[in-house]
């Protein structure tokens, strides 16, 4: 009982004023703690840790670059390369310093330029706006600048062109679907092959035109779109996921058996070439450059296409803004956001529904037609679920809904895949025989994740109001519920 | 509180509920409701969780409908049309949890409201919402989903005005709102009822003051009505103070 009693250091007032004025000599760095060590100037600390980093890579890939081993006569032929291992452990070296000296451990990280610089501080330009018509202005430019800049690779680069532009109609396309309606559809590639056979079909059957057959074509599309839409209309979601990706695969199984109509997997052959009104592109006396006096060049084809895809490109982008703003597209907006809301507004959800599938598979049709027109040939092979696959990531990863990022997508996945091809660099460092294309797949793959890591909402995940009140206003989609109205 | 209503005999019955009965599946949620509904009052339905209230609600918009019963609107059998040609007969619907389209601007919710409007008559509803809000005119542009809960319950009811209702359905407008606002949302029902001659059927659980607010009320047990008479009775009956409005009122 005595002790408790005792007066203790901390329970007597001065004992824990003493106490806590030891305490504050101690945060001040007194003794008995010792000084900190003087630290490393920012490049001696930069390089250290470049040095354990070249070092690191040095011991991991010893093996892997120094020797190499060939079949040989009898036995393994060894070759030593001991350059390739140290320039790696060269770039491992330079590359870290130079992350470690600029950003990690620089006062002011050269990054911070990335960050978006706050509302407050200055009005944002109008960066979307600007960009959008510097590509539309380098669009309608293009074959031009091609020709004078890099005439050698003129048509391969055209052909590129065409082919990306295809991707953008295509993706603006999905993109009423998916991102406007918010109805995840896997097989859009079915209106694709619909728009495709229908102008093969017409055309070598009944000696029709590209100018007749394309409205015809999407007319098709649009009905197929109508006739997938009805039974899914109850669907959302995963269901009407993998409802729409059945229905691709039907379409294409179809067309690879109904021999007798489609040719099966023969496809169909001798599909005309689009005129100008009326004129060919051929080298005859009726042709398109005996018209106008000037050379034939077969590159004039090319140009023509590239011509016709861009218009209706831009057709597609122009309808699709256009419809923003009306009623029905509205409502296809808040049809992804909420389907009882609309229900409870008195929207015919079906209808809006039906609309948007028959207005997304109109565009492929037309697409698919000027496939037709410019490959000649087309067979069930061009229609596979990879296809609709490519076109969905392009509308996933260009951000759903918006027009800008659909062409910066395209541009970067079918373009990028196709530059994979010139990187004869990388022979060099994988050694001969290293083919890039064969891993396109696996960049492809990466590349969706490192998007879907950094924004997870496309790359583009504004969406621009169809209304104002005085002053434009973007939306950050980022704190959006997730998932709703699909 | 509001007035009492004497005049029932020369006023238009809107809305008629007779023995209604909705199943969800197998499971009965509905057995036999009776409720009706005249012109230029307001009827609140209160209930504990799991009565029924939204279903009847919901019931009333066609979704889900009714397997018996009938429910005529302004002379017209409802009962088994599709919801969105319910919805466009002049009766609106500020549904449950608000609903409101979180990705677009307050503008373009209010449109939505519109959607099936003459577009002429757009600027004077909108002026109309925000005379009645007028938080929504300062948030404007702002996306819906940034709005706090109070001014989201106004817009879905501003929402559902846009479309100049003759009915308008409430799908518990208090939900989740602190006392002050739920205040100014039910003095901004009454004011409409009162200046417009807007008929509201309301479904509430915060029975003190939606049975204030009403000319009538009816509570529903299990799916039935039990007790039905002018907010006042009601509010003065010992068996719904002791069930609905114990430690509720202030």
């Amino acid at each position: 009982m005595e002790t408790t009693n005792q007066p203790t250091a901390s329970n007597r007032p001065e004992g824990a004023e003493l106490e806590s004025e030891a305490r504050r000599d101690a945060m001040q760095g007194e003794p008995p703690f010792t000084e900190a060590p003087p630290e490393d100037s920012r490049f001696v600390r930069s390089l250290k840790e470049a040095g354990i980093t070249a070092a690191l890579v040095g011991a991991l890939t010893v093996f892997f670059f120094i020797f190499r081993t060939d079949i040989g006569s009898g036995g393994l032929d060894l070759t030593l390369r001991p350059e390739l291992w140290l320039v790696w452990m060269g770039i491992a070296f330079g590359a870290r310093f130079l992350l470690s000296y600029f950003i990690f451990r620089a006062e002011e990280p050269i990054t911070r330029y990335f960050k978006r610089p706050s509302a407050s501080r200055r009005k944002p330009l109008p960066i979307g706006k600007i960009f959008g018509v510097a590509m539309l202005i380098v669009a309608i430019f293009l074959p031009v600048l091609l020709d004078t800049f890099l005439p050698r690779q003129n048509r391969y680069l055209l052909d590129l062109s065409i082919l990306i532009l295809t991707y953008v109609m295509l993706g603006w396309g999905l993109n009423i679907v998916v991102g406007l309606a918010g109805l995840l559809d896997l097989g859009y590639v079915a209106f694709y092959a619909v728009g495709a056979y229908s102008f093969a079909l017409l055309s070598t059957n009944f000696d029709l035109g590209f100018w007749v057959c394309l409205p015809m074509a999407g007319l098709f599309a649009a009905l197929w779109g109508i006739m997938l839409g009805f039974p899914v209309l109850r669907l959302r979601g995963d269901y009407l996921a993998i409802v729409t990706l059945a229905f691709g695969e039907i379409i294409r199984v179809v067309l690879l058996n109904w021999y007798e109509f489609t040719g099966g997997p023969n496809g169909l052959l001798g599909i005309p070439k689009p005129t100008l009104f009326g004129l060919e592109f051929s080298r005859g006396d009726d042709g398109f450059a005996a018209y106008f006096g000037i050379d034939y060049d077969p590159i004039q084809r090319f140009v023509f296409l590239y011509y016709i895809i861009l218009a209706l490109a831009l057709l597609t982008n122009f309808v699709t803004m256009r419809m923003r703003k009306l009623p029905v597209g509205r409502a296809w907006e808040a049809l992804r956001e909420d389907e009882i809301a609309c229900r409870a507004l008195g929207i015919n959800t079906v209808n809006v529904k039906l609309s948007a599938f028959a207005t997304g598979a109109m565009f492929g049709g037309f697409a698919g037609s000027f496939f037709a027109t410019r490959q000649g040939f087309i067979s069930p092979e061009s229609f596979t679920f990879i296809e609709s696959a490519i076109i969905l990531a392009i509308v996933v990863l260009g951000g759903l809904g918006s027009q800008l990022g659909v062409v910066i997508a395209s541009v970067v996945m079918i373009g990028g895949i196709e530059l994979l091809r010139n990187l004869t660099v990388l022979e060099a460092v994988f050694g001969a025989g290293f083919d890039p294309t064969q891993y396109r797949m696996l960049i492809f793959g990466l590349a969706m994740v490192a998007i879907m890591v950094w924004k997870p909402r496309g790359l583009i995940s504004t969406r621009i109001p169809s209304v104002f009140y005085k002053e434009k206003k973007k939306i950050g989609a980022d704190l959006v519920s997730q998932g709703e109205g699909h | 509180m509001s007035a009492v209503i004497d005049d029932y005999e020369n006023r238009e019955l809107l809305l008629s509920i007779r023995g209604v009965e909705t199943f969800y599946g197998k499971i009965q949620a509905l057995r036999g409701v009776d409720v009706d509904v005249y012109r230029g009052e307001i009827v609140t339905l209160i209930g504990a969780n799991g009565a029924g209230k939204s279903t009847l609600m919901m019931t009333i918009c066609g979704s889900p409908q009714a397997r018996s019963g009938q429910i005529v609107y302004r002379g017209d059998d409802i009962t088994k049309l599709p919801t969105h040609d319910i919805m466009s007969r002049s009766i609106a619907q500020s549904p449950e949890g608000r609903r409101i389209f979180s990705r677009m601007t307050v503008m373009e919710n209010l449109q939505m409201g519109a959607i099936l409007e003459d577009p002429k008559d757009f600027q004077s509803g909108l002026d109309k919402v925000f005379e009645l809000f007028p938080r929504l005119k300062e948030r404007r542009n702002q996306r819906g989903g940034t709005l706090s809960g109070g001014e989201q319950q106004m817009l879905a009811i501003g929402r559902a005005l846009m479309s100049r209702p003759k009915l308008l359905l409430l799908d518990e407008p208090s939900l989740g709102l602190a006392p002050l606002i739920v205040k100014q949302i039910f003095a901004a029902i009454g004011e409409l009822n009162r200046t417009e001659g807007l008929t509201v059927f309301l479904v509430e659980q915060n029975a003190f003051h939606a049975l204030r607010l009403a000319h009538r009320g009816y509570v529903m047990v299990n799916g039935s009505i039990t007790m039905s008479g002018t907010g006042k009775e009601l509010l003065s009956r010992e068996e719904v103070r002791s069930a609905y409005l114990e430690g509720g009122a202030h």
